[in-house]
């Protein structure tokens, strides 16, 4: 179904607050007696700290204190795998993003001031920049403790590597470099904490995962979890970026709280944000593929080296992804796949979305091209021959017979809608005659939905209906821009068969719900959507038992906001219910959990059902080129994505265009250049992402088989949305220009190749 | 000296002259909807109007604004609450997901229209090109634009 805004309103219960500049973010709250603190970093990326001395810092203009390591009460390191990093550093700087001290003033500008004050006695050790050599045994180790310099690695064996090599007529084999990207949330980090009369430590904060946060801060203090409430307010985009950071910066303000016994602000400026914040791992990916002359990939040899930085935090959940799809959506009946998640003294790698497979896909889907082209085949015919569909068993064993596979259904929308065969004959492969080259692209990938087997996933909803009728929602998911919170109320409203007006999400916090996980992998609607459909459906019986109990009947039945009896005559409707349930002391009231179907993975062999469902996508792009200038001009994108239902579609369509965005400036502009290890990027000056103009108009195509592993039908759309763009660009870019290229960012790439040309 | 903000006059003290208007608005007259998101002028999320001009407001010192009139978020809809049809507009077509960037927009936009009534998409998308969005890619602001400036010119 094409997407059209025509009469589609979209529904979003923060719009109102949004849009009238009431949305309150964290730094816009004050508190009586609020202070402020900021970050001391580190000048270098690997020394050892022999002292900070902070006795001129104090005496400066409105100091009250500058906060080391050593004033920490609880853990110093922390970390959601390996605990790892410090929230301040206190023997050894590891990276440029190390935060030595905080400097705690009555306003922002005074303890900025009073940063150059505190003096950092540092000794440099040797640092290591590269992966490839931080992995060698004889280099210095960033974290003794850990034994080794390789964070993680993951593997996969399927089949008979061997035996694939023997079958192939034609082998290829390629390598891949991938960006570090930032994610360039338009909120900078913020946190302001204060210790409550009763104890408790209250944070509200800029982040996507409160329950996380609440254990960053829990952790750094030495409280029990009951004794932190994580709230958190609305939130100016994350992306998967605040997560780590996010946490940590609350972590921090917490400190400063708990130590002066006062309301500590914590907001980051921009340059902070890009100097200390995660990016996305980059990536080198070798290929080695071996293919029959029928078109049938036999085997596929792959090694990846992702750089993790100084700390941990999730590369060996995001490694593993990169792990189980290292294949794309293809079947390979031999695999030999080696990752490798490494620590060096650059600025850390996380969570960014698309979590591992925008690098995978960026090289599988110009791999399998290259392939097409060897063997003399059209790309897509190549992709037809070898892409997963119902039944197909995926490289790590999983059967794909739980829901629909609509892979093929998602590439045949994009290309008759685009009207790709048609278009071929226009591509300019670097025609010297042409003044402008024109190209065209696109790119097809399956995504594992949510976790996997990368943790516990399961999530929670409370249904709270009140005398009235109307309705306290929660879930132990997050809002952080994409509408979730709307997605759940629209939910709730068709299971309960209510208007939508009649639900309040409630204010959320890490003491209201269980810990519901981080709202990442695209999990929010599939997870707490769920929950909320069980909650639902317990909140209907509770509303049954109402009545029963009201009228002393038996076998009642509740549909579409009225309640039956057993003969199916109504009783009741929805409001006279609810207030036969509390006449009658039964409260219309629901905990609903969703628990994940299993999943499972064995480390040694990479085989396992990875995910509990997958979602299929496809997107193409037309472009052209300036042989000239090599300016690129994005000229159409388009994308077919199947969520199993669309919840939201004018939300929907929002998360299909903001991927599609995304992903083009992953594809064509966005890295983080490093001098000695310090991003050399500190605002939206020197680190493009796109504006309106770079973009053309963009169609979205919801396909929806409802799935039968989620209770709502939906499944996630955040993630697959933006990991296809980059390699639908390459391709595109292969058909201006005549040229692979194989390395992100693609424009420097286009740009080198010109400037060659031209000397 | 004399800033008009949102229709009520402020007496601005020589001493506070060189306060970034961003800052202003936001510490002192506690006007939070406009964002600070790059404080250099680049990002476009602390933009409001000065005399009808869309400007940034973290590039200006109140000094800059002297006797000037400035309308921001707060100033858009009616005093009664009644949205102001760009208000309605970037509700209406999805435009807003995280809304760090929607203040800024909604004034850009406006400014726009106060200039151009009828604008084609491509002005529409010129107009907010200082303005950046990390969320939507644009496509549903720019629907919000074209379906204020209908709405607005058919009152």
């Amino acid at each position: 179904m094409k997407y059209t805004s025509d009469g589609v309103k979209a529904f979003r219960n923060d719009a109102v607050a949004k849009v009238t500049g009431t949305a309150k973010y964290t730094d816009d709250y004050t508190m009586p007696g609020m202070l402020h603190a900021a970050p001391v970093y580190a000048p270098i990326a690997s020394a050892k700290i022999n002292g900070i001395d902070s006795a001129e810092a104090i005496q400066m203009p409105g100091v009250l204190a500058v906060f080391t390591a050593k004033d920490i009460p609880g853990n110093v390191v922390f970390g959601q795998i390996i605990k790892d990093y410090p929230t301040l550093a206190l023997d050894r700087v590891r990276s440029t993003g190390d935060v030595l001290a905080l400097v705690v003033a009555n306003t922002r500008e005074q303890a900025i001031a009073a940063i150059p004050s505190v003096k950092l006695n540092l000794e440099e050790i040797p640092a290591l920049f590269d992966p490839e050599l931080a992995m060698q045994p004889e280099s210095p180790l960033l974290h003794p403790d850990h034994g080794s310099n390789v964070c993680n690695y993951h593997c996969v064996r399927t089949g008979d590597i061997e035996q694939g090599e023997r079958d192939s007529d034609i082998i290829i084999e390629q390598e891949f470099k991938t960006s570090r990207a930032e994610h360039a949330y338009l909120e900078p980090e913020s946190a302001l904490c204060y210790l409550r009369p009763d104890g408790v430590m209250e944070v509200l904060g800029s982040m996507q995962h409160p329950f996380s946060t609440r254990r960053f801060v829990a952790s750094t203090l030495g409280f029990q979890l009951k004794d932190v409430e994580v709230r958190t307010v609305p939130m100016g985009g994350g992306f998967g970026g605040k997560d780590d950071t996010a946490a940590l910066v609350c972590a921090r303000a917490a400190l400063c709280a708990y130590l002066l016994k006062k309301p500590v602000k914590l907001t980051y400026n921009r340059e902070w944000s890009m100097r200390e914040s995660y990016k996305r791992h980059p990536y080198t990916l070798q290929y080695r593929m071996g293919l029959k002359k029928s078109g049938k990939i036999q085997f596929v040899k792959v090694r990846m080296v992702a750089d993790g930085g100084a700390y941990c935090s999730v590369t060996p959940w995001v490694t593993w992804r990169s792990t189980v799809q290292c294949c794309g959506c293809y079947e390979v009946p031999n695999v030999h796949c080696d990752v490798y998640g490494v620590y060096t003294n650059n600025v850390f790698s996380g969570a960014f979305r698309g979590f591992g497979s925008p690098q995978v896909n960026f090289s599988i889907e110009q791999l399998v091209e290259i392939a097409a082209a060897k063997l003399g085949i059209s790309e897509s015919e190549f992709r037809r021959i070898n892409m997963v569909h119902q039944d197909s068993v995926t490289i790590t064993g999983q059967k794909l017979d739980t829901h629909t596979v609509s892979l093929k259904q998602a590439m045949d929308t994009v290309l008759n809608e685009v009207d790709y065969e048609a278009k071929l004959p226009l591509c300019s492969f670097g025609n010297k005659d042409a003044d402008e080259w024109y190209g065209i692209g696109y790119a097809i990938s399956y995504r594992g939905m949510s976790l996997g087997a990368e943790g516990t996933d399961f999530n929670s909803a409370i249904v709270n209906i009140q005398p009235d009728g109307s309705v306290l929602l929660e879930t132990g998911i997050h809002e952080n821009g994409q509408g979730s919170e709307s997605a759940m109320i629209l939910i709730l409203a068709e299971e309960l068969g209510i208007p939508q007006e009649l639900i309040r999400y409630r204010f959320p916090s890490t003491s209201n719900i269980p810990d519901g996980g981080t709202t990442v992998a695209s999990r929010g609607t599939i997870l707490g959507g769920g929950a909320t459909v069980k909650a639902a459906e317990l909140v209907k019986q509770r509303i049954c038992e109402g009545v029963e109990t009201a009228l002393g009947i038996k076998g009642c039945t509740y549909s579409k906001a009225l309640v039956f009896n057993a003969e199916g005559k109504q009783v009741a409707d929805y409001f006279s219910a609810i207030q036969m349930c509390y006449r009658k002391q039964i409260y219309p009231y629901a905990f609903g959990v969703f628990q994940a179907p299993r999943v499972s993975w064995d480390e040694h062999t990479g085989h396992g059902n990875a995910y509990f469902t997958w979602v299929y996508g496809c997107q193409a792009v037309e472009l052209k080129v300036n042989p000239k200038t090599g300016q690129i001009t994005l000229l159409n994108m388009l994308a077919a994505h199947d969520m199993g239902k669309a919840v939201n579609p004018a939300m929907l369509a929002g998360q299909f265009y903001g991927g599609m965005t995304m992903g083009a400036g992953y594809g064509l502009y966005e890295d983080t250049p490093l001098q000695d290890g310090n991003p050399q990027i500190s605002n939206y000056h020197n680190y493009r992402v796109l504006r309106s103009t770079d973009l053309p108009e963009m169609t979205a195509y919801f396909i929806q088989n409802p799935d039968p592993n989620s209770p709502s039908k939906a499944k996630g759309i955040g993630e697959p949305t933006l990991e296809l763009m980059a390699p639908a660009i390459a391709n595109a870019l292969y058909r201006a220009t005549g040229v692979r290229f194989n390395s992100l960012p693609l424009a420097k790439g286009v740009q080198d190749y010109i400037k060659g040309q031209q000397q | 000296m004399i800033i008009t903000v949102n229709g009520t006059e402020h007496r601005i003290e020589p001493s506070i002259a060189e306060k970034s208007l961003a800052l202003w608005l936001r510490e002192d007259l506690m006007l939070t909807g406009t964002k600070i998101g790059c404080d250099i002028g680049v990002c476009g999320s602390c933009t409001v109007l000065v005399d009808g001009k869309a400007l940034r407001s973290c590039k200006l010192k109140l000094k800059d604004v002297a006797t000037k009139n400035v309308i921001t978020i707060e100033g858009m809809s009616a005093a009664d609450g009644t949205l102001h049809p760009i208000q309605q507009a970037f509700m209406d077509c999805g435009a807003i997901q995280c809304g760090f960037c929607t203040p800024g927009m909604v004034l850009s936009t406006y400014a726009l229209l106060l200039e151009n009534p009828a604008p084609t998409r491509a002005q529409a998308r010129s107009a907010i090109k200082g303005n950046i969005c990390r969320c939507t890619g644009y496509q549903q602001i720019i629907d919000a634009i074209m379906q204020a400036a209908q709405q607005m010119r058919e009152g």
